[in-house]
């Protein structure tokens, strides 16, 4: 093995712009993700725990669809298939403006939101019920109730699952190079063929991948110990 | 969406083959399969190392899984398809980059699994080993790791689910599996992405339903094994 070690090529204006450029990008991609992910997942943790027989099926339904098929295959379906469906104006927008950005953040946020309503529920299903009970005696409405006394718990009893979904979510967002996103992992294999120094480039990913989920790691524990529920024990 | 999967049922099935390499849905289910079948014996070290009072396997094999769990498995994909041919000295199929990517991944995952099923055996079995005479080595072999084994088959089917998912991204080195044969199917028909995506993602899902299925049944006949074994209060004799 003769390699000369060389990350000197990696300091040069145009290539160190490319990866902080693809660092930026993936750190959007996560937050905008992030933000539909847990959006929608607890919107639809509040309608499956309405009880509606209805609501139930449907979303149990989406949620065994989401975990079932792998990312990847989501993300394509998501950058090939659906513009096809969409309004013309629409579909013509997403082709001028980054639209393969969009696409993947929907795609992604949407396979996250079926992991974090099923930790959301779970998380409610430990709170003892008499709260509900006790919240609904006291003249509070079901939404007023689940956003005042059963969420902010949930939310606190399911902090490691939660961070563990995020840490996976911006794990996942280096799918998006397959359609195109230019974001971290995309641009140190763009930097790898530019200088042909595939050690350096896939070293300072690796390593600012590492950085941030580490962070994130450390940024869980910190919440959970300061703000962390056990729930029914 | 019918016609696509009629026209293109042994493609989605197993690729080129007997033409080129396995490929398609077999492909998909053997890759998945051989990586977590190598995997095992490495994530046993590793699960072994993060239970173990030495801090010398404790550190190193605790190092290992958290950097693993936090890089993406694209960039293992990407190491292996750059180190696998330097270690070896030729250039290698994209299926050993895949296999080799999966199985360090998938060790460090499993080897949590592994980890926390030694750790949900209560701590006095670990005890009586001991106090019996056993040494640590054989305490772990004899005792522990085939309780905790046996509890783990579940999870660890989980985790082979998990994996089937993950050889999705075995496509972005040109790995002949069902995700590749559907872009194949996608570009020569060109104007019906909707339906082969939608296609795709049907196979994987009722795929994987199946899978799951399997899995609770698999649970469900451990519960009744372990049930079953266990005398009944009544039957035990105080001498």
């Amino acid at each position: 093995m003769n390699y000369h070690l060389d990350f000197s090529v990696l300091l040069q204006p145009q290539y160190q712009s490319m990866l902080v450029q693809g660092l930026v990008l993936t750190l959007l991609l996560t937050a905008l993700a992030w933000s539909i992910g847990f959006g929608m997942g607890t919107v639809l943790a509040l309608v499956r725990l309405t009880g509606s027989r209805t609501a139930d099926a449907s979303i149990s339904l989406y949620v065994a669809f989401h975990r079932n098929v792998p990312m990847m295959v989501h993300i394509l379906f998501w950058y090939f298939g659906v513009p096809e469906i969409l309004p013309d104006s629409i579909s013509g927008w997403l082709n001028e403006n980054w639209g393969e950005f969009y696409l993947a953040a929907v795609a992604i946020g949407l396979v996250t939101a079926a992991y974090v309503c099923e930790d959301l529920r779970s998380a409610v299903r430990s709170i003892p019920e008499g709260q509900m009970e006790a919240s609904r005696a006291l003249g509070l409405g079901y939404l007023a109730a689940m956003s005042k006394v059963i969420l902010p718990q949930a939310f606190r009893i399911a902090i490691p699952p939660l961070v563990n979904q995020t840490l996976l979510l911006f794990k996942n967002t280096s799918l998006a190079m397959v359609i195109g996103v230019a974001e971290l992992t995309a641009s140190g294999r763009e930097v790898e063929n530019l200088t042909f120094r595939t050690f350096e480039a896939y070293a300072v990913v690796t390593i600012v991948y590492l950085c941030i989920s580490f962070l994130l790691m450390w940024g869980g524990a910190t919440l959970s110990r300061r703000f962390g529920l056990t729930g029914r024990h | 969406m019918w016609e696509i999967l009629q026209d293109n049922a042994l493609l989605l099935l197993v690729g080129q083959y007997p033409n080129g390499p396995m490929g398609g849905l077999v492909a998909t289910l053997g890759l998945a399969a051989l990586s977590l079948i190598l995997a095992i014996p490495c994530s046993l070290l590793l699960a072994l190392g993060r239970v173990s009072p030495y801090k010398v396997f404790y550190y190193p094999a605790s190092l290992v899984v958290y950097v693993v769990r936090g890089l993406p498995l694209l960039m293992f994909i990407f190491w292996a398809y750059f180190f696998v041919p330097l270690i070896i000295g030729r250039p290698v199929a994209g299926v050993t980059t895949m296999v080799v990517a999966l199985v360090v991944y998938e060790s460090a995952y499993l080897a949590e699994i592994i980890r926390a099923g030694i750790e949900a055996l209560p701590r006095g079995q670990y005890e009586a080993g001991r106090a019996l005479g056993l040494s640590y080595g054989a305490t772990m072999r004899k005792v522990i790791l085939p309780q905790a084994l046996v509890n783990m088959v579940p999870s660890m089917l989980s985790q082979f689910i998990s994996t089937v998912k993950e050889t999705s991204l075995a496509y972005v080195i040109g790995v002949q599996e069902l995700t590749y044969a559907a872009n194949q199917i996608n570009s020569v028909l060109l104007v019906k992405p909707l339906e082969v995506f939608t296609l795709l993602a049907l196979t994987y899902f009722v795929l994987n339903m199946i899978l799951s299925a399997g899995v609770v049944a698999v649970e469900r006949s451990i519960t009744r094994r372990r049930s079953a074994r266990r005398v009944p209060a009544t039957e035990v004799v105080i001498p």
